[in-house]
């Protein structure tokens, strides 16, 4: 490393700079640590649960005795909820994203947008579970309390600015001659958005829209103030369900051992679902043309 | 180079459109402000039926609902201060935890780990912040807080000298304060660490070549160079972290105690904002003032975590500033749930 002319480094210099390396080093695996632990027990106590009989193919069922029921209610709940979270929160987060880079630009207003949606990721997900209560669950908005689509709404506002700061950056890289020349032809702006902006950012939109939906799909706290938690199957997003989360929390805090391995199942399959959604969006990314 | 400078020729009575034509712009123009309008609006509005609900709880308590020391359901009295110690405490214990683990895997990363290890490493790390905070909570309750103890208890007995750490080792319980800790510093190494990451790489090469051709060690020159220049970043990055530990909720609900209580060290039960408005809330259903002391609970955590965000946002754009337009470094990272990239 050092060229000839230096004067040599000192033994005292030399050490600290080994011992700092290795304190880096170390602090890298420290790092690491709860990461294997944590997969290595979801492994281990959630595989047991997987196989056990119709673990994903019945609902659980609330008995005090014999086999508490599996997770299909919770899976198919948490799907939905978050499905319909996607498409509250994606459109418009992708909305307010293009307002940010193709017509606010630098303009104060949408400095302030954009300020405020940072401060919005901060925004501890329990709070926007306590809005969508006081707005829509006491007032019993649509005729029920607690209901799907109000833990949908919840999760949308905790996904909007992971939306909108992701598809923003990834709209900033569309190159701005790309813009020019389809404005030098001719064209309307709203046709440079749809047919130039928005083709051109679709795979980064979709990998930034994918990781806000992994990110919503583990919230729980949201959940249980708009959703609640349910047993049966239902396809009625106006009524309470039973989702991933919900389940595992209330199942950590059940006395039956039976119920607690049904919690590192559930937990398991969450972790998964997660995995998967980020794994697409990293290979989308790969792909992308532009980012 | 600014677009939104170069319009279709519109001086040009030729080309010019006409106003039909012209409509489906000026709609999706107005349309796509309303929207981000429309957003901003929706959150003052949440904010302003917040304080209308735990209007109730803030008039009967007053200034004693954040600084009293009495949280008793059973006799309607909603003195916060053991949540709001709790909050801190906690959050304290993942930042000194959580911070210098993060840093030093964000240093390791951008400089001196070879290169060809770094991507998979680095998603390593961020997959941390793919794990739902259910999960965390179910670590802890079964089988960090269990395990754990002996080891708690021995610190507790060995270093009973130092304030705070020392007293009742026999009385340790599995959820305490420092598990919450610990299981929060988990939970923000990711973001802190992504942050940091981003920060990291924007110090200029030249500032660590020039370093390095002074004679600086590698240490001397991530000291020097390195570290100085993205102290303001960095700090932000701690303080989102902050802001994350401050408001999570259902891994700390599952392992501190749940004790309405001001812990007297560190291996005591307690509990914060975010748990009591999780343990008690459907509890609360039939006594009005106790579900606005909880919805004062969530204000003074809006709050709190507002004022925390707004300071480190500051931090990380002042860290970043110079760089791409809007593209400040953190946000996107941060808006990813910790990278991925």
């Amino acid at each position: 490393m050092s060229a000839p002319a230096l004067p040599a480094i000192s033994a005292r210099r030399r050490r600290t700079d080994k011992v700092m390396r290795a304190l880096l080093l170390g602090g890298t695996g420290i790092a690491l640590v709860p990461l294997i632990l944590i997969i290595y027990y979801l492994l281990h106590k959630g595989l047991s649960a997987w196989t056990s009989s119709g673990f994903f193919t019945t609902d659980p069922n609330g008995n005090f005795f014999g086999s508490p029921g599996g997770i299909r209610s919770a899976i198919f709940g948490t799907l939905e909820i978050v499905a319909l979270a996607s498409l509250i929160a994606i459109p418009i987060g992708i909305g307010v994203a293009l307002y940010l880079t193709e017509y606010g630009r630098d303009s104060a207003f949408a400095n302030v947008v954009r300020y405020l949606i940072d401060v919005m990721t901060g925004v501890p997900s329990i709070v926007f579970g306590l809005f969508i209560y006081i707005v829509l669950v006491v007032a019993k908005v649509g005729g029920s309390s607690f209901a799907g689509w109000k833990g949908s709404l919840a999760l949308a506002l905790l996904m909007l600015p992971i939306v909108v700061r992701a598809a923003e950056v990834v709209l900033l890289l569309v190159p701005d001659s790309l813009r020019e020349a389809a404005l030098a032809l001719g064209a309307p702006r709203w046709r440079v958005v749809s047919r130039v902006v928005l083709p051109t950012a679709a795979p980064g939109l979709v990998t930034g829209s994918l990781l806000a939906v992994a990110r919503g799909m583990g919230e729980t706290a949201p959940l249980l103030f708009t959703v609640s938690v349910a047993f049966g199957l239902s396809w009625n997003l106006n009524g309470v369900m039973n989702s991933l989360p919900a389940q595992i929390y209330g199942d950590i805090t059940n006395p039956r051992s039976v119920v607690v391995t049904r919690a590192w199942g559930a937990a398991l399959t969450l972790v998964a679902l997660i995995l998967i959604l980020n794994v697409v969006a990293r290979l989308i990314a790969r792909r992308s043309r532009v980012s | 180079m600014d677009a939104s400078a170069i319009t279709a020729p519109g001086d040009r009575s030729t080309f010019q459109r006409s106003p039909l034509s012209r409509a489906p712009d000026q709609i999706l123009r107005w349309g796509l402000t309303t929207l981000a309008c429309a957003i901003l609006l929706l959150l003052v509005y949440f904010f302003i039926r917040l304080i209308g609900e735990s209007q109730q709880a803030l008039s009967s308590f007053g200034l004693s609902f954040v600084f009293g020391n009495d949280w008793d359901v059973s006799r309607n009295i909603y003195h916060g201060a053991p949540l709001v110690v709790g909050t801190l405490i906690t959050s304290a214990i993942a930042l000194l935890i959580g911070v210098p683990v993060a840093v030093a895997a964000a240093l390791y990363l951008t400089e001196l780990c070879p290169r060809r290890a770094r991507p998979a490493l680095a998603m390593l790390v961020d997959l941390l912040a793919a794990v739902p905070s259910v999960v965390y909570g179910l670590w802890g309750v079964f089988v960090l807080g269990p395990k754990l103890i002996p080891a708690e208890k021995w610190v507790a007995s060995t270093f009973s000298f130092i304030p705070f750490i020392g007293g009742a080792s026999e009385s340790i319980t599995p959820g305490n304060y420092f598990i919450a800790g610990l299981i929060l510093a988990i939970m923000i190494l990711p973001i802190v660490s992504a942050i940091s990451r981003e920060v990291l790489h924007t110090v200029p090469q030249e500032h660590k070549e020039a370093a390095l051709a002074l004679g600086a060690t590698r240490w001397e020159m991530i000291r020097m160079a390195v570290l100085p220049y993205a102290r303001p970043g960095i700090t932000g990055g701690a303080m989102l972290g902050l802001g994350r530990a401050i408001g999570e909720t259902i891994a700390v609900v599952l392992v501190i105690g749940n004790a309405p209580t001001i812990g007297k060290h560190i291996f005591s039960q307690g509990y914060t904002l975010a748990a009591v408005i999780a343990n008690e809330f459907g509890e609360s259903s039939n006594t009005p003032i106790h579900k606005s002391a909880l919805f004062a609970a969530g204000l003074v955590l809006f709050v709190l975590t507002l004022l925390v965000n707004i300071v480190a946002r500051w931090f990380v754009r002042r860290g970043a500033r110079g760089r791409t337009r809007g593209g400040d470094v953190g946000t996107a990272v941060t808006a990813t749930g910790g990278g991925f990239q």
